[in-house]
């Protein structure tokens, strides 16, 4: 059983109390096909997460000035700032 | 119609001083002009004035020089908006250049503009874009497919030579074959996906497309390749695309399961001929079992949602973009279910089995090739839907993926090739679909056909 309200606080996405019947009901239909993965005889098999091959791809652990933003550039797209800083949303009381 | 020729014509034309690459740009705007209203496949349209400014001077030894193109606009681009077709990034405008962008930069070519998309990649038919649909030229009632449905139309209505889409479950595919043009699914890893905006991070794949085969592999060619930016990208060499292999006699599997009941009457015509032709034309075919590939969808549409709940976590309104709640419900949705996958008390039955699946699709994938050299299937069941159909039905929307979900997670790449019509002029595509890094085969084995056959050369009447 999905409860699409409980779900979207887990994703934090906004939903509204009018909606939440409808998305239940949607999402139930999705998880009815999807759930049809359950026939598949599965035990023992390890499950792929990529297919590349590669394992711990590392760089270097030094800075490429060439490729750092200014603070102006990373602060440029920001609905808020304020002395150079991200505004966010207060945590604590 | 200069924009009829191919990339080769093109530059040809431009180094024979035929023509320029000012005229080709000067006719792109006057067909945007006429249809593009009509049509809406871009977000952001470049200024004519200061593209032709920009390439006056143009370097014309270069390997895309003035060939104009348009980019999906999920690739950042320094400067120039960028929106994945969401209202959550209508005005994020990128610092930073993806790098298949860089790469067509330094080769040349000319950037058009970006266009629409279903958000975040989330659909097959660019109806769920808050940039307004996209028409399909050979049919303004219909959808051109998805995500990268803005490519496909812009190729078709000659707005542009190429395009670079992305591909996570159908997303070149489906819109090359309901535009009737060439699109490729590359392998995993093949292109870099750095400043590619992730849908499905282990399924995402950037790829070429454009009315021929040659051009797709003209386009790879400069694509491809290793990229440290992007951890993910492989290390295998990058072959010549362009020298044809020694004529050898390919053999072509055709999965029984997916010719059979779920095929549209006039899709399924099609592809039968589609392998009557190759084997006029010398290419052995067989019949073959892949019967786990019927749950190509549940694995798809739980392993894409949960990779898609993580990648947009980041879009929270404080770096970039506006709140949550300006996610379409369709992505709402696919955020739940993948969020739901995830879950504690779900993950093993879900997204743990899903990956086990996974496992099982490589192996499936690899066993049928061991006995073909490329796989023949269909791209969708269906022809170009009506406009609301598939958006208005978010269970038909899922199973309409059937063909295009099997191969992202085996990482396997995908040639899409036009195959015919409907009797109503809608365009039907084929695929063929080969081991890791074997895309040098799908074109070799795809110009057999698209040599012999001239579907690829028709166009909408606009």
């Amino acid at each position: 059983m999905i409860s699409s309200s409980k779900i979207a606080k887990l994703a934090n996405l906004p939903i509204k109390s009018t909606e939440e019947g409808t998305f239940t009901k949607q999402l139930e239909s999705i998880l009815d096909i999807v759930s049809k993965l359950q026939k598949v005889a599965t035990a023992n098999i390890v499950p792929t997460a990529q297919v590349t091959g590669q394992v711990n791809v590392f760089r270097d652990d030094e800075i490429d000035v060439a490729r750092m933003f200014s603070q102006e550039q990373a602060l440029s797209n920001a609905k808020q700032q304020k002395n150079g800083f991200f505004v966010v949303p207060a945590i604590f009381e | 119609m200069l924009l009829d020729k191919t990339i080769s014509q093109l530059l040809k034309g431009y180094r024979e001083k035929e023509f320029t690459p000012k005229d080709v740009v000067s006719e792109i705007f006057e067909n945007i002009e006429k249809n593009e209203e009509k049509i809406n496949s871009f977000v952001t349209l470049l200024d004519k004035k200061e593209i032709l400014e920009k390439f006056k001077d143009i370097d014309l030894s270069l390997p895309l020089a003035g060939i104009p193109y348009v980019l999906k606009d999920c690739y950042v681009t320094k400067g120039i908006k960028t929106t994945a077709s969401s209202k959550i990034l209508e005005d994020f405008i990128p610092p930073y250049n993806a790098t298949v962008y860089e790469k067509l930069i330094s080769a040349g070519a000319i950037l058009i503009g970006k266009t629409n998309m279903d958000a975040w990649g989330h659909g097959g038919s660019t109806e769920n874009t808050d940039f307004g649909v996209t028409h399909n030229p050979w049919d303004l009632t219909r959808v051109p497919g998805g995500s990268a449905g803005g490519c496909g139309v812009a190729i078709a209505a000659r707005f542009c030579t190429f395009a670079i889409g992305e591909d996570t479950g159908g997303s070149i595919r489906n819109p090359a074959a309901w535009n009737n043009v060439t699109g490729l699914k590359v392998t995993y890893g093949r292109v870099s996906r750095y400043g590619a905006i992730a849908y499905a991070s282990s399924f995402d794949t950037v790829g070429p497309m454009a009315k021929t085969i040659d051009e797709c592999a003209y386009v790879l060619q400069i694509i491809a390749g290793k990229d440290i930016l992007d951890a993910t990208s492989s290390n295998e060499p990058v072959p010549n695309y362009l020298e044809p292999k020694t004529a050898k006699k390919f053999t072509l599997g055709i999965p029984k399961e997916f010719f059979g009941n779920g095929l549209d009457k006039e899709v399924k015509a099609s592809l039968d001929a589609a392998v009557t032709k190759f084997q006029e034309l010398g290419v052995e075919t067989k019949e073959i079992s892949m019967p786990l590939l019927e749950y190509a969808i549940p694995v798809y549409y739980i392993i894409a949602p949960s990779e898609t709940s993580s990648n947009l976590g980041r879009y929270d309104g404080i770096r970039f973009g506006s709140g949550r709640e300006n996610f379409t419900n369709e992505t709402k949705r696919r955020i739940m279910i993948g969020t739901y996958s995830l879950s504690a008390g779900y993950y093993d039955a879900y997204y743990k089995k899903a990956e086990q699946l996974r496992t099982l699709f490589i192996e499936e994938y690899r066993k049928a090739l061991l006995t073909c050299d490329a796989i023949l299937m269909p791209i969708s069941p269906t022809p170009p839907t009506k406009i609301g159909e598939l958006i208005n039905d978010p269970v038909q929307n899922l199973l309409a993926d059937i063909f295009t979900t099997s191969q992202p997670p085996a990482g396997v790449p995908c040639l899409a090739i036009p195959c015919g019509f409907t009797k109503n002029k809608l365009p039907i595509g084929m695929q063929l679909v080969g081991n890791m890094f074997s895309e040098n085969i799908l074109f070799e084995l795809g110009n057999i056909y698209q040599n012999a056959t001239s579907w690829h050369l028709e166009k909408p009447k606009l």
